[in-house]
């Protein structure tokens, strides 16, 4: 990846942006920190956070103007957080000594400063840490300035001494009584006059940015520059001029990156659609007391964006968020020696596309991981295990024993082709029968028929190698029959054949359906409800998903939403094959999804439907509404294992051929097989194996055809293992009494075993 | 890398009819390869993977080998 595209990428992750009261506040106090502080009641780490960034947070604290408050998203829902008076109650409330201000060592430099203020004060405190002389002169008997005008009972003459004590401990030279004049002080090697409200504007032009006059080292800023007094704003200015002259005497550019400084605007999004009103609570006449504080920091929102988090859990799951994701994805692809940490978080992603959906910016982090992945198939760093059960299922579906490609019957090519996609044959093999027969029934017989894998695996895992071998293939047949218009049942067949082979035109099944008027076996004998879960690879095909609410509906069955539905709908953990890689968290995207409502789900993707169901959702696919008479018993239909589907792939190909061109397919090995039992309770545990009953098939025939096996003298068990491509299959079984074999166990590992090393 | 197979099954070598032994074997996984205490045929070499091993310490090897 890029360097420029991986900041573009992370500038549109708004998640690190300050909150709206952070930006508007000149000097930047972390409010969203200290209302957290306050509100668990930790009073110390509160104050310990103002004087990370007020040098007196007791003055701030009792008389800060707070321009920060009208920005604050809680004004939205019961009022602005009272951030001054916690920040006063912190200052009163917190028991901590005295802060040890840490000032660096001292430097060769004097500086000045004309004017006893909050802005000088401030410039004084920020310039003698860093480890400047600094004199304050101040014409008046006493530091502060307007302070002790507007400080009125609020602000004691003791406190503000105590606060100003600081000064004096750091080292900071006062000449109270004392009328410098800013243009005469040649002991100083910088002068910063901050004047306040009466000094004028001698000194003028003054530089926005930068506070520099025109004449070399003599900085002027403060109250003079305004109207009205600001103590905030004076603060800011102290500040800033402290940056300037620290940057004048170190001799660099005074004007570079300085745009962060002062009131910004947020670029934070926060969500207030499910925030409820409150209001502040009564405050005592002195101040908040520390219970008022805490239920007053409790009503702050902690404003965040986290849109996309909050709706997906492979992002939740990883703790983090995109900007975070997408440089440590960065960090990932660039490393030359050592541990790639990363891959489980670029390979569990569902590329399902709701992140940008739901994201104010549109990021979209399926498809920075979809690119990630295709980079590290570049870079040959793919972890070999990643995905490699699904393509070879992928491969299995296109291979002899599942694909098919046939004409309309009678015929050599065909105006249509019915293109089911390979899971529909694999979970409901007799619905693609049955819909065959009906589209040639709707289309006067001229449809054809193919079975096979659109390449959707592939194209997940990143594999263009693959995809295009299979996108190839496809093409040739496809032109074979004629370039017919293909019909798809699956949304991701169909985001595929648009994304990829676009010349080619296609159909959904289900405005076929629509517009054929087509009816259901059985209606519903009483209300059912169902709530659809439209597939993700469907998210931005509003025809479609029309399409399908127009048949629910006719067909007498009412719909209930989803909260996350259409355009927003959620992945069902097998997109982008977060299934393969990442099987805890597709449970829990699983699971999360199936509790959003009780009633039946009703979906148009075979894999949604059966993953809801493998984790006992009752399901249906729109196919089972129309050619089920028991619905009710469908939607609790079994999601068929991996071994399972593919054989319905197998023989639906063979009914297929057989009835329709009178073929019978031959299978050689058909005849040598040794018959085999897989107890329930062992089936479940190969299926979260990965392990198919074909694999256990070759190592069973090859254990007993070489006698390479182990034996168990106590139990007569066998134990046999064998390699088959990158895997290392072991088999546990027993003979029956009908010389068939019950199998007891089965494992697997891809380190090869390196025989005859000698101990 | 140790892989200590503690596993006691009394497995025999069907072939060779003999009692598996504890043996150096190794085993490889992308370029990598390490010793490891197995149970073997002395005659012929098949050896013995428990599925506590396959499914743990060997998993957890291919894992780190694989992100590497």
């Amino acid at each position: 990846m890029e360097q420029e595209k991986l900041r573009r990428l992370e500038e549109k992750c708004i998640q690190d942006c300050a909150p709206p009261c952070t930006a508007a506040c000149p000097v930047h106090v972390d409010v969203r920190s200290l209302t957290g502080h306050i509100a668990r009641g930790d009073f110390s780490a509160a104050l310990k956070l103002l004087r990370k960034t007020l040098p007196f947070p007791t003055i701030i604290g009792s008389i800060c103007d707070q321009p920060c408050r009208s920005h604050c998203n809680r004004s939205l829902a019961g009022g602005s957080i009272e951030i001054a008076a916690l920040e006063r109650a912190c200052a009163f409330t917190a028991d901590t000594p005295a802060p040890k201000i840490l000032v660096l060592p001292a430097r060769d430099k004097r500086v000045a400063i004309v004017g006893g203020g909050l802005g000088g004060l401030t410039a004084a405190f920020d310039l003698r840490k860093k480890g400047y002389a600094v004199t304050v002169f101040e014409a008046a008997g006493s530091l502060g300035g307007s302070i002790r005008k507007v400080g009125g009972e609020r602000l004691t003459p003791e406190c503000i001494e105590g606060e100003l004590a600081v000064l004096e401990a750091i080292g900071v030279e006062v000449e109270l009584h004392t009328k410098a004049d800013v243009f005469n002080l040649p002991d100083f090697d910088a002068v910063f006059a901050a004047p306040g409200a009466a000094g004028g504007s001698q000194y003028l032009p003054v530089d926005p940015i930068t506070y520099a006059t025109a004449r070399e080292g003599l900085f002027a800023g403060g109250s003079l520059l305004r109207d009205a007094y600001s103590p905030i704003l004076s603060v800011a200015d102290g500040r800033r001029a402290a940056i300037s002259i620290d940057r004048y005497l170190q001799n660099v550019s005074l004007t570079a990156s300085r745009a962060g400084e002062g009131s910004l605007q947020s670029c934070l999004y926060t969500n207030m659609g499910s925030v409820k009103p409150a209001i502040a609570p009564p405050r005592s006449p002195n101040g908040f007391t520390i219970q008022e504080a805490v239920q007053e920091a409790d009503r702050c929102l902690q404003c965040e964006c986290l849109e996309c988090v909050k709706v997906c859990r492979y992002l939740e799951a990883f703790g983090s968020y995109p900007k975070k994701y997408i440089r440590e994805t960065y960090n990932n692809l660039s490393i030359v020696m050592g541990v790639r940490q990363s891959n489980a978080l670029i390979n569990s992603c569902s590329l399902c596309g709701l992140c940008a959906e739901v994201c104010p910016k549109g990021l979209d982090m399926g498809s920075v991981m979809s690119d990630a992945r295709r980079i590290m198939i570049g870079q040959k760093r793919m972890p070999p295990s990643a995905h490699d059960f699904a393509l070879r299922d992928m491969l299995f579906a296109n291979s002899d024993a599942s694909a098919l490609c046939i004409p309309a019957p009678g015929k050599d090519s065909c105006e249509y082709l019915f293109f089911p996609g390979c899971q529909l044959s694999a979970s409901a093999p007799e619905h693609v029968e049955k819909t065959y027969a009906l589209l040639r029934d709707t289309f006067s017989a001229d449809v054809g028929l193919m079975l096979g894998c659109c390449g959707a695996p592939a194209d997940w895992a990143g594999r263009d190698d693959l995809l295009k071998q299979v996108l190839d293939d496809f093409s040739v047949q496809h032109r074979r029959m004629g370039s017919p218009r293909l019909i798809l049942a699956c949304p991701s067949c169909s985001r595929v054949f648009r994304r990829y082979l676009p010349e080619v035109e296609t159909v959904s099944l289900w405005e076929v359906l629509e517009k054929s008027g087509a009816a259901p076996v059985a209606a519903p004998a009483r209300e059912h409800v169902l709530s659809i879960h439209d597939p993700c690879s469907a998210r931005n095909d509003g025809r479609l998903h029309e399409s399908v609410r127009i048949i629910v509906t006719n067909f007498g069955y009412t719909i209930k939403e989803l909260p996350l539905s259409r355009q927003k709908t959620t992945c069902c953990s097998y997109g982008g094959l977060m299934w393969f890689a990442n099987a805890k968290v597709a449970r829990e995207v699983i699971d999360r999804r199936i509790r959003e409502s009780g009633d039946d789900y009703l979906t148009y993707c075979s894999m949604c439907r059966d993953l809801f169901a493998s984790q006992g959702k009752r399901c249906l696919h729109l196919l089972d509404l129309l050619f089920e008479n028991d619905v009710s018993s469908s939607s609790s239909r079994a999601c068929p294992g991996w071994s399972q589907r593919r054989e319905n792939r197998v023989q639906l190909k063979r009914r297929i051929l057989t009835k329709l061109t009178g073929e019978v397919m031959t299978d050689d090995a058909c005849e040598h097989q040794q018959e085999f039992f897989i107890a329930a309770d062992v089936q479940a545990v190969l299926e979260q194996r990965f392990i198919l009953a074909e694999d256990i098939r070759q190592v069973i025939a090859q254990a007993e055809q070489t006698g390479r096996k182990l034996v168990n003298p106590e139990t007569g068990s066998t134990l046999a293992y064998h390699k088959l491509g990158c895997v290392t299959y072991w088999v546990e079984y027993s003979s029956t009494p009908g010389g068939a074999f019950s199998i007891n166990n089965a494992y697997s590992h891809r380190m090869e075993i390196i025989e005859g090393v000698k101990s | 890398m140790t892989l200590d197979s503690a596993n006691k099954a009394p497995w025999h070598c069907a072939a060779c009819g003999i009692p598996l032994e504890k043996a150096k074997v190794q085993i490889a996984y992308l370029g990598s390869a390490f010793p490891v205490d197995l149970l073997r045929c002395s005659r012929c070499g098949i050896v013995f993977i428990p599925e506590e091993l396959a499914l743990t310490r060997m998993a957890e090897a291919e894992k780190i080998l694989e992100d590497k």
